[in-house]
Formats: structure tokens, C-alpha cells, sequence
């Protein structure tokens, strides 16, 4: 295993796989009568946000807590790009504390892999959503639930097609879900206005069109991008009606999908605009079950990274 | 000055060994090795080292006024006598900016008591570098630094009309615009250079257009109104083509290029480390290879440092807050040794013209970059391509830290610089 989750695309199949495996153990554990697991007891794992997202804060503090760590939530405030306590001094305070694993969301691409190399601290690093680069567990959320409903739950997605629709430019769960689905097997295909695709994704291993009608048809999961307010009046796309006409799922291009897509969402969803009400609450919308993926895989993530190695050396202290 | 000195065996331009002899601060004899006695000389024993015109540095941030926590005139002419520079311009973007003659004065005065190498001011060419009205550039001329290099850098004159009056007006007094090419609509925000690494790492991107549409406009503009203009670090493939074709129709235009961006590219970027944040950004191999080969034919008239020194709190954190620069001036030899001429692209001569010769040229700077020539200033550098070192920014002069090339092995070393006469660096080492 890694020593860090910093990007997907630091996982082979096999650890990804492994991390699936994991999170439904977990899943089947917890489900059954333990709702606490002894796994961590005895380490930290510190919640370090410097975005507000409490969706994302919440799942990972369930499963440090599931697996019995001391958590520890630290929220350094205002934005990533003004200079406020640096991240230096902030991780350097969390070494004196004796982190054994940092779960990081930060505003600025990259600032996990800073704090995963820059020497400041001895822990496990955690990427939670950096800028517009990874979002790793999302990603593996997402595979996850994929898995689940359309792989009866193990191995990996081999041969499945996968459609991620949106701002893929300043998506990190775009580019999450793009290393991540393609090492697990499946075909992605990502759609969006041109604008909003990056230059330079001839290098990722994924088709690209600007044409959803025509994609839906051969799609097995459906992942609708959050699209941001601030790119909303950025000239990305003429007007927010014209995005939805041309990139937002609505009943009637949902009917375009084979039988037994799934539609997938990372949250929070802008109603009407990317996905309208009647699909984000329909059947085939497996947008909650994500959210209570999330900690499972959050779970295995934790357990994997702190928990597995280090075993035994910390249990006795 | 009664510094005296015997250069024994040095091979002027990669020549034969010949003794060199420095008295009054000129060079008073150069004979092949083993015919010249100055019995009241100091001998330096220059055996097989590379003798090269003393270095001459279009584009260095030396930070003083207004940040000297990062570096001071002091210490940067340091860094650029380490560096076997014995001139360096001083670019505008200091607090307060460098757009009257009190502030270049200041410079310029600074750098002859610091006495490491002559310093010579770059004017802002607007007002605060805001881009809206034209400075003082007349005066600035006239003063006693005597300005002919203008630059925003930093920043680019976007404002077509501003750029066309800067252009004509410093023919007056025989200036020359060097344009930092930026379009700045479509860099806002921008991080690292636009492609397929920016893509991966969710960096906003710095297209090569808006470095390319910024020359293609002045080299147009500097045609029309027949004045010379100085593109400063050319960074992508696409300016060395358009550079090539002004040339090739008669347009006065010049061109720098950084050794960082002869060496290095953005795949550096991919962990995240500040030390690699620049502006313009590295760039691809393609653009590498393209800038290489426009500099050895001529296309790219020289090399200059951006020397950009800044402090640990400013390159210790995370990328996208972190400040743009690298620290250059003692390393750009050792770079081009690297990658022109143990890449056979230039010889010996090709750097001293890249080098000391035109940059003095462009800059008219007096005094520089003159043939190594009985009766000539005595300012030189004498350099041993066959040693190797692992850059230490530890010891380099300022405060600043921030060299892409740390821990990296560079072939070449600056043995000694002489600066009208003056020993400043001996064995490697600053002499004061
Ligand atoms: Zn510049």
C-alpha cells in the first residue's frame, strides 16, 4: 500500500481494489452490531479544513471515530489563497501533537502533497479536496457505489462505461474518478462544453465529447459535476439556462440511459441546473447511498493508511 | 587601486593557454603562456582555465529599496560576482518602484559602494508599473545611472498605444523597451505553464499564446515606428519562431532567455514544490529544445539570469501562494555550460557573446563586454569546465534561498572574477 493518499493515480489496481474490499468489510461490520471497530484506538487523526465542507468533514470524522482514533478537528479559517497561519506553522503544530494521520482540504492544488513531503510532519497525509486538482476518496466513493450496483460488489469495473458530465476543468473529483475508474478497467468519457475541458486531457486516458445526447445511450453510470457560482458569470458557458439545455440531466434525457444505469452525483447539487428534481430523486439516482459509502470507504482508507503497518508497536503503548 | 595581477596559462575563450596581465584596472598584456614577466605582480596560476569577458546580466532582481529581507544590492552584486557577472541591470520592481531618476540614482549609487560590479538601473517604463501613464524615462536617462533599459517586468505593457509611445520615445536617448510578454486577460490567476501537466495537477494554466500574441504585437509595433524593443525572457517555441521571423525582416528586436527555462521543464511541477514557480513558467521539452536551438543561431541574443530572490516564507507553503522567482546569478554559467556548450550547440566564443558582449550592447553599457584585448577594462572571469558541483544555496550570498537547481550536479566552476582590475572572487570565494 501507499503511504499517503494523495491522487489516485498513486493507486494500482490492486490497491484500489483492496481499499473496495476493505470498505465493504467495513460496511458488512459496522452494519451488523459493532458500530465501534478498536482498529485505531490509540492514534490521532486530525481533520484539517481549511475549505468549509461539512459533508466531507463529517464522513471522514464517523470513520475515524468507527474505528475507535482520537479525533481532532482543526479548522483554519479564510481563504487558502490569503495568507493566514501558514500551512508550515499549521502542520508543524499538528507534528507536536502526534497526528498519526492529517485528513487535509485545502483550496490550493497540491497543499496534501506539501504537507505529505515537505518534511513537516511524520503522518499519514489524507487528501479531502485540493483546489481543482484530487478529491481520492470521492473517487473511490464513487467507484465504490458503482461496484456495487453494477458489479455484484467485488473485483473491479472492467469494461463498464462511465460518464462524467461537467466542469471538468475545475473538477477534483473529475480528475479523481479519471485515474481512478480508468486503472479499475472501466471507459471513461467526459462531457463538457470546451471551455471546461482542461488543455492538455489528450493526455488522460479517457474519450472527451461535447455531446451528451449521443453518449448517454452507452453510458452504465452517469456522474453529473457540481457546477460552481463563481464560474457561473466567467463566460465558460453564455448563460446557466444554456449549460442546462445542453449538459443538465432532465427527465428526458435520462430516458436515453440503458435500463439499469445508475446516476451519480458528488453533492451538493445546484436543482435544476445540472440535474433536475424529478432524476435527482429518482430511482435510478444513487446520490445518498454515496454519502453513506463514503464513510466506509473513508473507513478502509484510514485503516489501510494508519492502521495496518503500524499495528501492534502502538498497541501496546 | 594598485591590485596587480599575473593570470598564468588561461585560455582566453577556450584558447591557447596564454599569461594575463591586469595592472591600473586594464588589461595591460596577453602573450602565450610562459612569456610575459611583471615582477611586481601577483601570480595566479590559471592553468587550464576558460578566460571569459567579465559576465554582463540583463535582468536581475536585486529587491533593494523595499525588500531587503530577500536580497540587497550588496548581496545580489555579491551573488553576481560568484556568478562571474561584473554587470548587472537592476530591474524596476522594487518598493518604491524604480520610475524617477531619485530611485535609479539610489541604485546605481548603492551598487558602487557595494564595488562587487558595475549596477545598472532598469527604468519602469509607467508610472508605479500600473500600465497607465508614461514615467519619467527622459529624466531617468539623464540621471546620473544614465538609464537606456526600460521594463515593466513584472508586469506587461498590455496597452497597445502606451507600448507604441514607450517605444518612440525612448529613441530620444537611445533606449530600449524590454517587454515582459504577458497578455494579461489570459494568465489571470495563472500558475504553470498550460498543457498537459497543468491539466493533471489542477493548476490554472499560463498559455503560450499570451506570451506569443504579446511579441507578435511589438515586434509589429517596433517595425512601425522603427525602434528597437528587448523581449525579455522568451520561454516557448512559438516566440523563438516569431523572433526568428522579425529578425528575418529587418525588425530591431532582441531576445533573452533564462538559464532555468535552457534546463528545466514543468514536469518539475509535479510535486508541488514553490521552487520550481517561475514566471513564465517551464515549459515543456519541446520549448526547451526550441529556445537552445535560437539561441545558438543567434535567434536569442542572450542569456539573462531573472535572478529573483525570495524568502523562505514566501517559497515554504503551498504553490498557489507562494511567489514567482528563482535565484540565478551564481549558477547561469554552470547552466550553459550544460546545456550549450557540452551540447556542442556553442563554444566558447558563442558564450562570451551571449553572455557579456551583446547583453552590454543592448544595455550600452560602457566598459563591458569588451574582447579580451590589450588596453581593454580589466573585467573577467576565468572558469574550469572540467569541475563539477552539487548547488548548496546555503551559501550563497543573501538571504534568499529559492534555486531550482539545489542539490543538483552542474558541471563548471567561477575560480576567479576581476572587476576593473579588483580581485572579487579568488579560489571561488567572495574577497570581501
Ligand atoms: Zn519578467
Amino acid at each position: 500500500m501507499i503511504e499517503h493518499l494523495l491522487s489516485t493515480a498513486d493507486l494500482s489496481r490492486d490497491d484500489a481494489v483492496l481499499i473496495l474490499d476493505t470498505a465493504g468489510e467495513m460496511e458488512n461490520l459496522t452494519d451488523r452490531s459493532v458500530k465501534k471497530l478498536p482498529a485505531l484506538r490509540g492514534r490521532t487523526v486530525v481533520n484539517l479544513f481549511f475549505e468549509d465542507s461539512t459533508r466531507t468533514r463529517i464522513s471522514f470524522e464517523a470513520a475515524a471515530k468507527r474505528l475507535s482514533a482520537d479525533v481532532i478537528n482543526f479548522s483554519a479559517k479564510g481563504s487558502s489563497v490569503s495568507k493566514g497561519e501558514s500551512l508550515k506553522d499549521t502542520a508543524l503544530t499538528l507534528q507536536a501533537m502526534g497526528a498519526d494521520a492529517v485528513v487535509i482540504r485545502h483550496g490550493a492544488s497540491g497543499a496534501p502533497m506539501r504537507l505529505a513531503s515537505a518534511g513537516w510532519i511524520d503522518g499519514a497525509v489524507v487528501n479531502a479536496g485540493d483546489g481543482t486538482h484530487e478529491h481520492p476518496t470521492q473517487a473511490l466513493l464513487d467507484a465504490y457505489t458503482i461496484r456495487r450496483h453494477l458489479c455484484g460488489g467485488s473485483g473491479d469495473l472492467a469494461g463498464l462505461r462511465v460518464t462524467i458530465v461537467g466542469d471538468v476543468l475545475h473538477s477534483r473529483v473529475a480528475r479523481s474518478n479519471a485515474w481512478l475508474l480508468h486503472t479499475l478497467g472501466a471507459q471513461v468519457t467526459l462531457v463538457a462544453p470546451p471551455t471546461l475541458v482542461p488543455v492538455g486531457v489528450d493526455s488522460w486516458p479517457v474519450t472527451v465529447s461535447y455531446d451528451l445526447d449521443t453518449v448517454l445511450p452507452e453510458t452504465d453510470a452517469v456522474m453529473m459535476l457540481r457546477v460552481q457560482a463563481e464560474r457561473m458569470n466567467a463566460d465558460f458557458f453564455p448563460s446557466t439556462r444554456e449549460y442546462s439545455r445542453r449538459y443538465g440531466l432532465d427527465a428526458q434525457r435520462a430516458a436515453l440511459l440503458p435500463q439499469r444505469s445508475i446516476i451519480m452525483h458528488p453533492g451538493p447539487m445546484v436543482r435544476g441546473m445540472e440535474i433536475s428534481d424529478d432524476i435527482a430523486d429518482s430511482d435510478r439516482a444513487v446520490i445518498l447511498e454515496q454519502v453513506s459509502n463514503g464513510v466506509s470507504v473513508r473507513m478502509a482508507v484510514l485503516y489501510l493508511l494508519v492502521g495496518g503497518s503500524r499495528e501492534g508497536a502502538g498497541e501496546t503503548s | 587601486m594598485t591590485e596587480e595581477y599575473l593570470l598564468t596559462g588561461a585560455r582566453p575563450l577556450g584558447g591557447d593557454p596564454s599569461d594575463i596581465w591586469l595592472r591600473d584596472g586594464r588589461i595591460s598584456q596577453i602573450s602565450p603562456a610562459g612569456q610575459l614577466s611583471a615582477p611586481d605582480a601577483e601570480l595566479i596560476d590559471a592553468k587550464g582555465l576558460v578566460a571569459l569577458p567579465g559576465l554582463v546580466d540583463l535582468h536581475a532582481h536585486l529587491r533593494e529599496p523595499g525588500r531587503e529581507d530577500a536580497e540587497t544590492v550588496a548581496t545580489g552584486t555579491a551573488a553576481a560576482a560568484l556568478g562571474g557577472f561584473t554587470a548587472v541591470h537592476a530591474m524596476a520592481n522594487t518598493d518604491p518602484v524604480a520610475d524617477t531618476a531619485g530611485v535609479v540614482e539610489q541604485v546605481y549609487r548603492l551598487g558602487q559602494a557595494a564595488g562587487y560590479c558595475d549596477v545598472r538601473p532598469v527604468g519602469a517604463v509607467t508610472e508605479g508599473l500600473a500600465g497607465e501613464h508614461l514615467a519619467e524615462l527622459g529624466a531617468m536617462a539623464d540621471s546620473s545611472a544614465a538609464v537606456r533599459v526600460f521594463s515593466d517586468d513584472g508586469h506587461c505593457v498590455s496597452n497597445s498605444l502606451l507600448m507604441r509611445r514607450a517605444l518612440e520615445y525612448v529613441k530620444a536617448f537611445d533606449g530600449v523597451i524590454a517587454q515582459h510578454a504577458q497578455d494579461p486577460d489570459l494568465t489571470v490567476a495563472a500558475q504553470m505553464n498550460e498543457g498537459k501537466m497543468s491539466a493533471q495537477l489542477g493548476l490554472q494554466g499560463w498559455p503560450a499564446v499570451a506570451e506569443e500574441a504579446i511579441i507578435a504585437r511589438d515586434v509589429l509595433l517596433a517595425d512601425h515606428v522603427g525602434s528597437r524593443l528587448h523581449v525579455c525572457h522568451v520561454s516557448t517555441a512559438g516566440s523563438v519562431d516569431l523572433i526568428r521571423r522579425a529578425k528575418e525582416r529587418g525588425i530591431q528586436v532582441t531576445a533573452e532567455v533564462t538559464p532555468h527555462h535552457l534546463l528545466l521543464t514543468d514536469e518539475l511541477v509535479a510535486g508541488y514544490d514553490p521552487v520550481f514557480k517561475v514566471n513564465p513558467p517551464l515549459r515543456t521539452e519541446a520549448d526547451v529544445m526550441a529556445l537552445r536551438e535560437g539561441l545558438a543561431d543567434g535567434t536569442i541574443d542572450v542569456v539573462a539570469t531573472d535572478h529573483a530572490p525570495h524568502t523562505g516564507e514566501d517559497k515554504d507553503c503551498e504553490w498557489a501562494v507562494a511567489a514567482f522567482g528563482m535565484v540565478g546569478l551564481p549558477t547561469a554559467l554552470s547552466v550553459v555550460l550544460a546545456t550549450m556548450v557540452e551540447t556542442e550547440l556553442l563554444n566558447w566564443q558563442g558564450v562570451a557573446e551571449r553572455m557579456s558582449v551583446v547583453p552590454a550592447q543592448i544595455g550600452r553599457v560602457n566598459d563591458q563586454g569588451r574582447p579580451l584585448a590589450e588596453g581593454e577594462p580589466a573585467n573577467l572571469v576565468l572558469f574550469d569546465p572540467e569541475a563539477r558541483w552539487t548547488v548548496d544555496p546555503g551559501i550563497f550570498p543573501g538571504a534568499s534561498r529559492n534555486s531550482p537547481f539545489k542539490e543538483m550536479e552542474l558541471p563548471g566552476r567561477i575560480v576567479s572574477t576581476f572587476y576593473r582590475g579588483t580581485s572579487t572572487v579568488r579560489g571561488g570565494e567572495l574577497q570581501w
